[in-house]
């Protein structure tokens, strides 16, 4: 996401016409903004303050009605069941896993794109990491599906080396989660490195370090907010995700199943609406931790 | 030399070895289309081109896919309107809530899926006491797009600066023919690249769709995601998905097409 300074070229540099070009500008800018915060206003913002109404009602078990009583119990009950804040610590376990995964593997490959492959060869590994991107995220993990199957690639391909397919579970989630979100790690990475000037290698190496000793000492350093503008990427997409786990996760549940279930066949919405609060506060507090680091202007 | 050898070859291997991880699920895909077998044993026991034929004739896939694309060209429509009208009124101002502005538009995709999803299921359903159908899928995939387009054309406007519109302005033309005359020519592909990501980001979505979604209406991915576990379907999903995979070079194709505006947006999509 773009977002540069604004050019601020002063209307008053324009003596005369200052004043009206401002107003009218003004004027302007309003008019234009007016459309899309009215949409944006109306059918999100206070759809979200909505379902935080929502999760303070309660679900009568009798009728399936709402009822609209304030209460702090949905959020009780996820404080005092444990199983809930399993399923709470367990979401984010796995979506600081599949940040790190991603984050290793997309290293190595940024690096050789931006700084080791030829023009023509950048220009065809670019696509190559972008095409999965379009290929439809249900089909990718349906994809996994196949590959951890009894019998499937994983167990053909690991026969000979005594490798079993971990099966359907938080591992082959973990695997798949990883795979669907690594082009949003490669890309911001490899734009970051894009940026950092060949001759600091150069000065870096004239200064005695190796190779290994500069990528240590001063590429990772200078990539590292590119790594946290991809990590919340990969961070806030594995919190959110339900359809990689109902694919992959035989009966492990994770924050997006138990929203779903909740939503859906045990119809408690309240209780839904209350545990969807868990990612969205947890998404939080990590963009204000990693604000520090300068990540979310490059995003 | 400013990396050595050694370490290129690394490298090189590493990034081998990735996008062949990358792309084995994908090919797969295409391979168990052909497949005799209704499993996922490897490798086949035979190859056919039976369940194409079948899927071909799957009315269920085709209404999905059409109800897809109407949902992701309205969804377009829309996008291309709000985020254009955003980011030309966010040019040149350097006004308190534009920020504000920048996050709420962000915001539909910064969130997880699920809480985008059911925060508009609960406002229909809950808060307006509307029925979930074809309009609110279309409204819950506008509002996420709208920032694919607001990216696409503000980095536009930054790269191009307000000197050829105040040319315009100073000769004479009004806000309206400036827009006509040099502001849409300039943006032109900075918009298409926008709407294809804004239509591909549609086409694809699935987790806010099953909770905006109707028992009706079935976008492309939810008819995938509720035949996925049916044994006797799986032949004609393996087809579709098979279809969805080798049509993602048309995207790719057009963006490169583009000319790498599609590559710093891309980032923004999910």
């Amino acid at each position: 996401m773009v977002e540069s300074p604004a050019t601020a070229p002063a209307p008053a540099s324009a003596p005369g016409r200052g004043s009206l070009l401002g107003r009218s500008g003004g004027l302007r800018t309003g008019l234009l903004l007016l459309p899309p915060m009215l949409w944006l206003g109306v059918a999100y913002l206070a759809a979200l303050a909505a379902l935080f109404v929502t999760s303070l009602w309660s679900q009568n078990d009798f009728t399936g009605d709402i009822e609209r009583v304030w209460s702090f119990d949905n959020y009780r009950q996820l404080w005092d069941i444990p199983v809930y804040r399993t399923i709470a610590l367990r979401t984010i376990g796995i979506a600081a896993l599949v940040t790190v995964i991603d984050a290793v593997l997309a290293f190595p490959i940024a690096l050789y794109m931006a700084k080791v492959a030829s023009p023509g060869m950048r220009r065809l590994l670019v696509i190559a990491v972008l095409m999965p991107l379009w290929a439809s995220y249900l089909v990718k993990a349906y994809a996994w599906r196949g590959m951890f199957s009894e019998g499937g690639l994983i167990d053909w391909l690991g026969k000979p080396f005594g490798i079993h397919s971990p099966g359907y579970g938080l591992a082959a989630t973990t695997i798949t989660l990883a795979y669907l979100w690594l082009p949003y790690m490669i890309l911001p990475i490899y734009a970051g490195l894009e940026r950092v000037p060949d001759s600091l290698f150069e000065a870096s190496g004239d200064l005695g370090a190796g190779s290994w000793t500069t990528i240590r000492r001063v590429v990772l350093p200078m990539a590292f907010p590119a790594v946290v503008a991809g990590s919340i990427f990969t961070f806030s997409l594995s919190l959110g995700d339900y359809i990689a786990v109902t694919i992959v996760g035989g009966a492990g549940q994770l924050i997006g199943t138990v929203v779903y279930a909740n939503v859906g066949s045990a119809n408690n919405l309240p209780f839904a609406a209350a545990f969807a609060t868990v990612p969205v506060l947890v998404m939080l507090v990590y963009l204000a931790a990693v604000r520090r680091t300068g990540a979310l202007e490059s995003l | 030399m400013i990396i050595d050898g050694r370490l290129k070859a690394v490298l090189r291997v590493l990034t081998g070895v990735v996008l062949l991880v990358v792309y084995v699920p994908l090919a797969l895909v295409v391979i168990n289309s052909f497949n005799v077998d209704r499993t996922f044993t490897w490798p086949p026991s035979g190859l056919t081109f039976h369940w194409w034929n079948v899927a071909a004739h799957s009315s269920g896939a085709r209404k999905a896919l059409l109800v897809s694309i109407e949902v992701g060209l309205l969804a377009t429509a829309i996008a291309l309107v709000l985020g254009t009208m955003a980011a030309l009124a966010l040019r040149r101002t350097r006004f308190f809530g534009r920020n504000v502005v920048s996050l709420l538009i962000i915001l539909p995709i910064a969130l997880p899926g699920i809480v985008t999803g059911i925060a508009l299921n609960n406002a229909f359903r809950t808060m307006l006491g509307v029925q979930l159908g074809f309009l609110t899928i279309v409204i819950a995939h506008a509002t996420f797009c709208i920032v694919t387009v607001f990216n696409n054309v503000q980095a536009r406007i930054q790269r191009l600066g307000p000197s050829l519109e105040q040319a315009s302005a100073d000769l004479g033309a009004g806000p309206f023919t400036t827009f006509r005359l040099v502001t849409f020519p300039m943006l032109r592909s900075a918009l298409l690249a926008g709407a294809l990501l804004a239509f591909g980001l549609s086409f694809d979505e699935i987790v806010v769709t099953t909770f905006t979604a109707g028992p009706q209406e079935q976008t492309l991915p939810i008819w995938i995601f509720q035949n996925l576990f049916r044994p006797n379907q799986a032949p004609v999903v393996n087809v579709v998905a098979a279809v969805l995979v080798l049509l993602s070079a048309i995207p790719i194709y057009l963006a490169q097409r583009l000319s790498g505006d599609v590559t710093s947006g891309a980032a923004g999509a999910h």
